[in-house]
Order: structure tokens, then C-alpha cells, then sequence
């Protein structure tokens, strides 16, 4: 056997060796990864997987009280739903309330965002206060709003009353109430949003205004071209978060309105909330949860696609 | 970067009055609770400040089982989420194994199921398991976060390849290079995620409603719902101590840990 055949033989072995550690390797890798990863699997599986499939199987039957499927109704439980004009109204008014609520939230807080980027003395004390409403639950501002728009104590009526107007009832005219619920909304979003916007407005580079400003550029011709574009994927993110919270908008239909008058405010998770833990019609309730769900998959895959595109100037 | 007088005067006017107008309600709230309800009726300014109403929020409802309940769920909540939100990131940023990709995915999808679309399923299972009215059916359905793995995924990417490198060599397995490297290393995004966790947990609301029926281990924010349905019209002074109290915590939270907030949502929501 020559020297060279000899090498190349042994390289041979070698590289079986090598194949053979690599895959055991890679089984240890794969088996350690589930392992790291296996609480978090567990966990969506119960309480995020199973209940999704869950819900769309139970939007095919009827249940009884407890929940146990008793007659499939194919898609009975959806035709119904879009048959029955308070279903048809309660999908309205989460779209009215989305359209009350996410523009004004994600424009005001733009606003504060931007004065509060300023390097000012004391601009500390003015962020925690514009960011003061994340700190607040959803049942204490609501208990807030309540006495503001109580009907004669409330400080609205009041103010009103001392211009000379009659007084309003904010929560039981239906004219009236799914913006009362709105403005509540605006209020409690506005911590947050403002916090992901001033976060977004400090992360953009200096250096872009620092040339700007050699230039001579005035501060709204930099709000213009450096800011609000340097700024879009973060106030992209806003939006959408925006949006999707008034869609899961809860606790405040729960403590001020309980959806009504005249299901003014029924949206569409309380309306679930309802016909599921009131009316014990859990087949139904499901059916309006899909909606939902549909819903928000639709904005998610949009924010996605729409994110990515934007991310690369990060 | 120095501004003119003129224009910081105009920044102070719209700091000021922004910060006035938003925190008024909040204000409002604090000077109730602490008027009688006298003067809360008559609607004038406070004749006096008096600590009544915080008096007989407590004497009239269990508000201390309430909030103890609320801080047992939150801080659960908080440690069970930083626990599983590390070892998910930890794997997807220093284990290399096939269907990591997939994995990775699925943590996406979860994202796009709101907890307000499955929550019959989740209330039948924790019914059929007993869960109600415990401590483990207020917590343990929260504990898996995509956004937490994500956000520590971010962090965990940073710290340099050449230090798990070092620690192989050294002979440290992955366990113990999580234990004692990385989670030191990123303790702040720890206690970012911490803070976010605990501002969400003390503050949920239609979960702990569907998943409580008696006082054991009602939160604090369903007790404040009770006593705004149960007190009589003119116990505003009363109701708003309840409210005053149950947003003390949060808002200390909060004010501590603004800053570390604003960083890590940003980090957490664009990359």
C-alpha cells in the first residue's frame, strides 16, 4: 500500500468519525433546545393552541351550560350571527371605536412625544407624567371617568353648566356614550403609546439634526423630513398595537356602560364576554370569538408584512 | 444643541399644560378620596382633607386580602415569565438545532391569538382542572410570552459568541453558562421584562374576573369593581380611596422604572 492511499483511507475514517460526532451533536443540540424550550411549548400548547382550535370546533355546535357540545350546526352559529342586527351593530361599534380611538391616541401622544424629546431642565418630571396612564388599571380609570361623567357631579356637567349648556348624559344618551368610552380609552392608551414613541424619537441619530442643523434647518422642517420619517416604523407599531387593544377593549365597557344603551357600546369582547358567561351560549359566543380572532390576524400579518419592509434603517 | 429663551418658554407652556390636562383626572382622584363626602356632594373645593375614606374602604371590604392576593398573582406572574421567557430566548440564540426556525414561528403565531378570542376554552379547562378561585389558574396560563422571548432574544444576542466559546472550553454546559453568564450579564432586560410583567399582571382584568368567584383570591381590580358596583352614589370619597390605592403600586413602578420601560418596548416591538 502506497504512503498516499494510506492517508486518504485514514482521512476516510476520519471523516465518518467526524460525521458521526457531528450528528450526535447535533441530537444532544436538538434534544437540549426542546428542553429550553419545552415550559414555553407546554404552556402555548394549553392555554394558546388548544383553545384556538377549541374555539372554532365549538363555533360549529350548540352547548349546553357547562360547555359540553350537544348538536352540530355547521355553520349555523355564524349565519345567525350575521343575520341578527345587534351582532351587525356591535361589530359597528368597534369599528366606530376604533376609529374614536386610535388616531386621537397615537396623535396626541405623537405630540407629547415630540415636546418631551426636548433636552430641557426638569423634562424628567414631564415624561413620568405623560406616561403616568400605563401606571393606571383599567377599573380605577374607569371609576375616574365614572364620577367625571356623572350626570350632576360629574366635573363635565359642571363645566358645562357654568358656560350655560345644558348637561349631557354622557353614559346613557346613545349618542353619546361610545365616545364617552372613547375619550376614557384615549386616556389610559396615551401612557403607553408615549412611552414606545419617546423611545422610538430617542433612538433616532443625532447626527442627522446635528447636520440639519448647519444647514440651517427650522425646527418644523426637521419635525418634517428627519423626524416623522426617521420615526415611521416605530409610530408604524404604535398603530397597530393601538388597533389591536381596541379591538380586545374590555374592562371599561364592563365598569362604565355594560355595553349599553341600546348596545351603543357593545363591543365586540364584551359581546363575546356576554352570550359565553351571561347567556351561557358558548357555541355562539365562539363563532363571534373566530370573528375576532380573524380580525386580528388580519392586522398582525399586515403589521408583519408592512414591519419588515420598513425595519431596515433601524 | 442650545435654544433660544423664547422657544424654551413655548416648550415649558405646552409641557405644562399637557401635563395639567392629562393628570387631572388623577389629581382629581387623590383630592377626593381625601374630601368628606359632604363636599364632594355639594361640589365644593375641600373644607377640610381627611383620611376616612381610606379608613372605611378598608373596614367595609377584605381591600388587604385583595391586595395581597394581587401581589402574590403579580410577582407569580413576573418571576414565571422571566423564567420562561430566558430559556426560550437562551435557545434560540445559543442552541443551533434543526427546527429551531419552526419554533420560532410559533412563538410568532402566538402573538396573533388574543387572549380575548380563546378565553372560553381556557375558562372550561381551568374549571375542569379545579383551577378556579387559585392562585395557579390567575398565573400559570400567562407564564409563556413571545414578547418577553423576544425582547431577551434581542439582549441575549449581544453578548459576544467567543464567551460561550470560552466557557466550552472551560467545560460549562449550557445549563450553567444560563444560570451563571447570561442571566447576570442581561439583568437589566431581565428587570425590564419584570417591570412590564408586573405593571400587566397587577392590571389584568377580565381573567381574574371569569377566574374568581369568592374573596380567597380575588385581585385587587375585581375588588374595585365590586365596591364601585356595591357602594351607594354618594360614597364617591370612598371608592375613589379604593382606586387611589389600588394605582399606588403601579405608578411607583412605573416612575422607578420609566426609563428601562421606554428602552426595552422599543427593542422589544421593532427588531
Amino acid at each position: 500500500m502506497s504512503m498516499s492511499s494510506l492517508a486518504i483511507q485514514t482521512n476516510e475514517i476520519n471523516l465518518e468519525y467526524v460525521e458521526q460526532v457531528k450528528k450526535r451533536q447535533r441530537m444532544k443540540n436538538l434534544l437540549k433546545g426542546v428542553l429550553f424550550l419545552l415550559p414555553s411549548i407546554i404552556l402555548f400548547s394549553a392555554f394558546v393552541f388548544y383553545p384556538m382550535i377549541r374555539t372554532i370546533y365549538l363555533s360549529f355546535f350548540l352547548t349546553n351550560t357547562s360547555g359540553v357540545t350537544t348538536v352540530f350546526v355547521g355553520l349555523e352559529n355564524y349565519i345567525n350571527l350575521f343575520k341578527s342586527p345587534i351582532f351587525l351593530k356591535n361589530i359597528q361599534s368597534t369599528f366606530l371605536f376604533v376609529l374614536y380611538t386610535v388616531p386621537a391616541t397615537v396623535i396626541i401622544s405623537l405630540f407629547l412625544a415630540i415636546i418631551a424629546s426636548e433636552k430641557l431642565k426638569g423634562i424628567g418630571f414631564f415624561r413620568t407624567i405623560f406616561s403616568s396612564t400605563m401606571g393606571i388599571s383599567v377599573a380605577a380609570a374607569s371609576v375616574f371617568w365614572m364620577f367625571l361623567f356623572n350626570p350632576t357631579m360629574g366635573l363635565l356637567n359642571q363645566l358645562l353648566k357654568s358656560i350655560g349648556v345644558e348637561p349631557i348624559g354622557w353614559l346613557t344618551d346613545p349618542n353619546w356614550a361610545l365616545l364617552s368610552v372613547s375619550v376614557t380609552t384615549i386616556w389610559m392608551n396615551i401612557g403607553f403609546t408615549f412611552l414606545v414613541l419617546l423611545g422610538g424619537l430617542q433612538s433616532i441619530n443625532s447626527y442627522l439634526y446635528e447636520s440639519a442643523d448647519i444647514e440651517g434647518a427650522g425646527y418644523f422642517y426637521k419635525l418634517r423630513r428627519i423626524t416623522i420619517p426617521m420615526l415611521s416604523p416605530t409610530l408604524f407599531f404604535a398603530i397597530t398595537v393601538s388597533i389591536i387593544n381596541a379591538f380586545q377593549t374590555f374592562g371599561q365597557i364592563d365598569i362604565l356602560t355594560q355595553g349599553g344603551p341600546q348596545n351603543e357600546t357593545n363591543l365586540i369582547v364584551y359581546s363575546i364576554y356576554r352570550e359565553a358567561f351571561v347567556n351561557y351560549q358558548f357555541g355562539s359566543a365562539s363563532a363571534q370569538a373566530v370573528v375576532l380572532f380573524i380580525m386580528i390576524l388580519f392586522l398582525t400579518a399586515i403589521q408583519f408584512k408592512l414591519g419588515e419592509r420598513k425595519v431596515h434603517y433601524q | 444643541m442650545t435654544m433660544s429663551f423664547r422657544k424654551k418658554i413655548i416648550f415649558y407652556v405646552l409641557l405644562s399644560v399637557s401635563a395639567l390636562i392629562l393628570f387631572a383626572p388623577t389629581i382629581m382622584a387623590v383630592v377626593m378620596s381625601l374630601m368628606t363626602s359632604q363636599d364632594i356632594l355639594t361640589g365644593s373645593a375641600p373644607s377640610r382633607l381627611i383620611l376616612d375614606n381610606f379608613i372605611q374602604t378598608f373596614e367595609h371590604f377584605p381591600l388587604l386580602q385583595f391586595l395581597l392576593n394581587s401581589f402574590i398573582v403579580s410577582i407569580v406572574i413576573t418571576i414565571g415569565q422571566i423564567l420562561l421567557s430566558s430559556l426560550a430566548a437562551y435557545a434560540f440564540v445559543f442552541l443551533e438545532f434543526k427546527g429551531r426556525e419552526f419554533l420560532f414561528y410559533l412563538f410568532i403565531a402566538t402573538m396573533m391569538v388574543p387572549f380575548e378570542a380563546s378565553v372560553i376554552p381556557n375558562f372550561h379547562t381551568i374549571r375542569d382542572i379545579g383551577w378556579i378561585d387559585t392562585y395557579q389558574g390567575l398565573t400559570i396560563p400567562f407564564f409563556a410570552t413571545a414578547f418577553g422571548a423576544f425582547l431577551l432574544r434581542q439582549n441575549f444576542k449581544q453578548i459576544p459568541k467567543e464567551l460561550r466559546e470560552a466557557s466550552q472550553i472551560a467545560g460549562m454546559g449550557h445549563f450553567k453558562f444560563y444560570l451563571t453568564v447570561v442571566m447576570p450579564v442581561a439583568k437589566s432586560s431581565l428587570v425590564t421584562l419584570g417591570i412590564y410583567g408586573f405593571l400587566t399582571s397587577w392590571n389584568m382584568y377580565l381573567w381574574p374576573l371569569l377566574s374568581t368567584t369568592n374573596d380567597s383570591v380575588r385581585t385587587v381590580q375585581i375588588g374595585l369593581k365590586q365596591l364601585q358596583s356595591q357602594e351607594q352614589l354618594n360614597q364617591w370619597g370612598v371608592m375613589m380611596a379604593g382606586a387611589v390605592i389600588v394605582i399606588i403600586p403601579t405608578l411607583i413602578l412605573l416612575f422607578l422604572g420609566q426609563k428601562k420601560l421606554q428602552k426595552g418596548l422599543t427593542e422589544g416591538a421593532l427588531k
